[in-house]
């Protein structure tokens, strides 16, 4: 198992340091669905500038990163861009070490893994992102998401803070988290259960303990609390309308702007809604919960980037067992390939040739995120049709002994 | 590092001092001195005006009654006071015709009101009026302002064919107001304000909000009166897409205390001014001192209106004009409440008669140093009713001798010139290229940038580079404050060092934005404008200025305070910058809206389907023959069909 391993590291770094020699990585640092006003590089570079002008990077509105990402970027930025271009070898490290952690977990549990070739898949999406700090954002939930599989509950209680305080969105992991810690110390979910409540609320210190300490320690180190609402707010409120990967940005632009609050919460919401029932239903798999939440960030956030879809198709190696119960995997997976492929096209088309207008894109996006939806909700409905055949047997059989079908009701 | 900073801006403080600055005034004082020699003769206006003009004395009349009524509701002490307040001010009027390099006439109206009065006194209210706009009057105690200056302008000022303009302006309409330092709202003053002088000039100035409004540190200090340097109290915006027109000229004629019935005014008719390639008008309104020692002070309104006529193409190649030809107008008498009504035509360039020839002549000559530059004047003194002649009418003709069609036709070489330009394609990106000429041969000298972007295109600071002769040149001081999305614009303002002749060049890369379908113009494709840079210096000058101000000084040589000799105050305007954006589909609002709902309803319900339902074993239902054979069975009591 580890020399293969060390042998895909070797040959994924490698990779890497050719494309990001080559002029693609010019040109990749610019794209609409890589970047983000939240974590776009350049932008780092500016809030940076600003800061050397003795300018609050958080007095305009072209910095949204949180300030411990400026302090540490300040510091690296001093020694050369190398240290820049090296973290996000250590985030492929990292998430390959998650996958095959991941699997093992999972091995345990069902036993019926293979090892599976699609493993390099998101290495190379990886690849794609380094001009963007969600490679760093991820390479957190990777690490939250390590520490938890390895029952750290500090470690991982202090990663997802470290997480939720970068973008919000992570904080439906907890619920994941929480699970996982239970089921590992064979802790009943029984909200009578004295067990139940101390360790919650142990978690729930050490996650919302640690939340202040970053944010108190991010205020006494920028010296006010504009970082608040030039990150947070940024983030709920979709000021920037700047065309991306996801539903947002054409839906606020064309919005009525009397129904504007209205709908910002409805689909603000949406994104934390499933998390309570998805949270009873898969109260048993936190792990298969953790993707599942993770996949429903990536294509409900206001600034989705291709970052976000691959962490959570890292997941999907893992899920190997749940192919053949997928029903329209062919269908999602051409969905998919032709969006990426079309999404270039569509934006030169737009901005560039001037030939088609913002409605092609926003199509393309439309049809990216229907895609998207697609993918997840097979995969859930493949998870709860296997968990039933594990229970029932994999030939259902009905009274009268011909072949049953299996239907949802 | 903190230590490196602090010296910069002492240094930097040293360059604004001497600078634009007028904030010491005993430039002031000298321009101000001959107010009170002209004190006496302007005491009893209705005397000097015994020269049958009587219509205009009775406009003034009638301007006194209308004001009579409401001073003779308060106390008769304090109406006696007004009076005497009243006499205390005066007006002149002048016209300065400059043949451009170009072949095109520059034509530059100047109007000036000095009245020592307080404004901005707590108790006692300025209610009597006689030469100055109470309109104006009383917005300036209304709101507290200090100095106002607003400019409408159609046009550009071609700076590379007709050199510096007497009063420079950018294209559109620009406003800058100091308010006075007791003014603790500036913002909503500053609202009011513009909503206000929306109102006086006709103008779409109530467009102007915080999204357009800056505060420059370093570039608008005070003309007037007073060392403000808390820029607080400033508020600079321009509205480079403003259009100005007839409905902008009436209100503005309106102001002044002969209208357009007599006196230079009449020369005033929109069909001529605006056929022309250049139209600016201005109003300017400060404090300066009133005698040489600053012991009171007085407000000056200025108000300037500057036309550049393309005679030369629209006469077949002939520089000859006349006022007739520009205004379809002549002179017939000076204003009446005026004293001193004059028209200045320059004659720099043919001091002996031998290149035109002009008629009516005047023995009358006047030189004057006026932006760094000796110059030569023929003066026409409209006071003096000789003047008018047999005909009783002024027109002012300028034949050439000779081959006019030999005329240098190339390019001017001013000491500074700026222009700008984006730089860039497609719609996503972009770069803005200033371009600042130093013409001077052997002399550096600091220029002061401001850039005002708007918040759409997202300025990356960090790309700012300035090179001069293709070496990177570090500005001085740099001043910038970053947009906030619709709520303020981005602010650059630099010094930079300008080279002996060179050309400095200042890149900044921006970004553009997509914005709500509802904050795009009626003509979203047309594109969007970004109001003119502002480059403002002191460029040495040629010949020594001229700081003591005399008697005999045109009023056009003394808007901008001279300090010292050596050099003279600039300001240049570039071009202002059209940008396109991205847009949405303006027709697509319901159908965004149901599809992404759509999707977004696919996400929710398969999501409820899967979290709600359980699998169970299909279990097909039996065919309705065999549903009500069982029914049967049932009631037969005999086994049911499976």
């Amino acid at each position: 198992m580890a020399a293969p391993l060390t042998l895909l590291l070797i040959v994924a770094v490698t990779i890497r340091a050719v494309l990001f020699r080559s002029s693609l990585a010019e040109l990749i640092s610019e794209r609409v669905e890589v970047v983000s006003p939240l974590n776009a590089w350049k932008r780092v570079v500016e809030g940076l500038a600003l800061l050397d002008l003795g300018v609050s990077p958080y007095s305009g509105d072209v910095f949204h990163e949180t300030p411990l990402m400026i302090y540490l970027f300040h510091f690296t930025v001093d020694y050369a861009e190398i240290v820049f271009m090296v973290s996000p070898y250590f985030v492929d490290c990292l998430s390959c070490l998650l996958a095959s952690l991941d699997r093992a977990k999972i091995a345990i549990g069902s036993n019926n893994l293979k090892s599976d070739l699609l493993f390099n898949f998101p290495g190379c999406l990886r690849h794609i992102i380094s001009f963007s700090t969600c490679g760093l954002n991820n390479a957190i939930i990777a690490l939250f998401i390590f520490c938890t599989l390895k029952g750290s509950a500090l470690l991982s209680g202090i990663l997802l803070a470290l997480a939720t305080y970068q973008s919000i969105y992570p904080l439906t992991l907890f619920a994941p988290a929480l699970l996982f810690f239970l089921q590992r110390l064979y802790i009943p979910v029984n909200l009578r259960r004295s067990s139940f409540w101390c360790f919650t609320l142990q978690y729930a210190f050490i996650y919302v303990g640690s939340l202040v300490v970053i944010t108190g320690l991010s205020f006494f180190l920028l010296g006010s609390w504009d970082f608040i609402p030039s990150v947070y707010g940024f983030i709920f409120s979709v000021p920037d309308l700047t065309p991306n990967i996801g539903l947002f940005w054409y839906f606020f632009a064309e919005m009525f702007e009397h129904f504007r609050l209205f709908f910002i919460c409805v689909f603000q919401i949406n994104v934390f809604f499933y998390t309570i029932p998805l949270s009873i239903k898969l109260k048993e798999h936190p792990v298969f919960l953790i993707f599942m939440q993770i996949a429903i960030i990536s294509i409900f956030k206001s600034y989705p980037t291709v970052g976000d879809v691959a962490l959570y198709m890292a997941f999907l190696p893992a899920w190997s067992h749940l192919y053949r119960f997928l029903r329209n995997i062919f269908l999602v997976s051409c969905v998919l390939l032709a969006c990426s492929a079309l999404f270039p096209v569509l934006w030169h088309l737009w901005i560039y040739a001037g030939s088609a207008n913002s409605n092609f894109y926003y199509a393309i996006t439309l049809l990216f995120n229907f895609g998207q939806i697609l993918l997840v909700s097979d995969y859930f409905y493949a998870y709860l049709r296997r968990e039933h055949h594990l229970t029932h047997g994999l030939y259902l059989k009905k009274k009268d002994g011909t072949e049953a079908t299996l239907v949802l009701k | 590092m903190a230590a490196h900073r602090c010296g910069l801006s002492l240094v930097f403080i040293l360059i604004l001092s001497s600078l634009a600055c007028p904030s010491s005034c005993d430039a002031l004082e000298k321009a101000n001195e001959n107010t009170g020699e002209k004190q006496s003769v302007s005491d009893t206006p209705r005397e000097v005006n015994t020269d049958g003009s009587i219509a205009a004395e009775d406009l003034n009349e009638r301007q006194w009654q209308s004001t009579d009524v409401e001073a003779d509701r308060s106390d008769g002490t304090k109406d006696s006071e007004s009076f005497t307040a009243a006499a205390r001010d005066q007006f002149q009027e002048e016209l300065v015709i400059r043949p451009l390099h170009s072949g095109d006439i520059y034509a530059s109206f100047q109007f000036r009101t000095l009245w020592d009065t307080d404004f901005l006194q707590e108790r006692q209210k300025v209610s009597h009026y006689r030469l100055f706009p109470k309109s104006l009057g009383q917005v300036l105690s209304k709101f507290s302002v200090r100095e106002l200056h607003i400019s409408f302008t159609q046009g550009f000022w071609r700076t590379m064919q007709w050199g510096q303009p007497f009063i420079p302006s950018p294209p559109g309409a620009e406003l800058w107001v100091w308010f006075h330092d007791t003014v603790s709202d500036v913002d909503g003053n500053w609202k009011e304000l513009t909503n206000v002088l929306s109102g006086i000039f006709c103008a779409s100035l109530n467009f102007i909000d915080l999204t357009n409004t800056v505060q420059p540190s370093a570039s608008f200090k005070p003309l007037g009166l007073g060392n403000a340097t808390d820029h607080r109290f400033l508020r600079y915006a321009t509205l480079p897409r403003e259009i100005v027109c007839t409905e902008n000229l009436t209100p503005w004629k309106k102001l002044l205390p002969c209208g357009s019935k007599a006196g230079l005014s009449v020369l005033l008719k929109s069909e001529k001014l605006f056929h022309s390639s250049f139209h600016s008008q201005a109003v300017h309104i400060r404090p300066v001192c009133q005698d040489e020692q600053c012991t009171s002070k007085a407000w000056e309104l200025r108000q300037t209106l500057n036309v550049v006529f393309d005679l030369y193409t629209s006469g077949q190649g002939k520089k000859e004009w006349s006022l007739f030809k520009m205004f379809s107008r002549t002179l017939t008498e000076a204003c009446p409440l005026a004293t001193s009504s004059k028209v200045y035509v320059d004659i720099t360039d043919n001091p002996e008669g031998e290149l035109f020839e002009l008629s009516p002549a005047t023995p009358l000559l006047s030189q004057a140093v006026v932006l760094g530059d000796r110059r030569t004047y023929s003066v026409f003194d409209l006071t003096r009713a000789e003047m008018f002649g047999q005909l009783r009418s002024l027109n002012l003709l300028l034949r050439w001798k000779g081959d006019t069609l030999t005329t240098q036709s190339d390019m001017l070489r001013p000491l500074l010139h700026a222009e700008r330009y984006v730089a860039g394609f497609g719609l996503q990106t972009g770069e803005i290229h200033t371009v600042i000429y130093n013409n001077h041969p052997y002399r550096a000298f600091p220029v002061l940038l401001m850039d005002s972007v708007p918040w759409y295109l997202q300025l990356y600071i960090h790309t700012l580079t300035v090179t001069s002769k293709s070496r990177d040149n570090k500005p001085s001081y740099i001043h910038y404050q970053p947009a906030k999305d619709r709520h303020r614009p981005h602010l650059l303002e630099m010094l930079i060092q300008l080279p002996p002749h060179s050309m400095t060049e200042v890149t900044v890369q921006f970004e553009r934005a997509l914005l709500k379908w509802t904050e795009y113009t009626p003509d979203p494709n047309h594109g969007f404008y970004v109001g003119s840079s502002v480059v403002s210096a002191l460029v040495p000058s040629m010949v020594a200025m001229n700081t003591n101000f005399t008697q005999d000084q045109p009023l056009f040589s003394s808007f901008v305070p001279v300090k010292e000799e050596s050099s003279y105050f600039v300001r240049v305007y570039t071009e202002p910058l059209l940008v396109n954006l991205p847009t949405p589909d303006f027709s697509m609002p319901y159908n965004v809206i149901c599809l992404t709902c759509t999707v977004v309803a696919v996400g929710y319900g398969s999501f409820y389907n899967l979290l709600t339902r359980t699998f169970q074993v299909d279990e097909p239902s039996l065919p309705l023959a065999k549903r009500l054979a069982n029914l049967i069975r049932r009631i037969r009591g005999v086994p049911l069909l499976a």
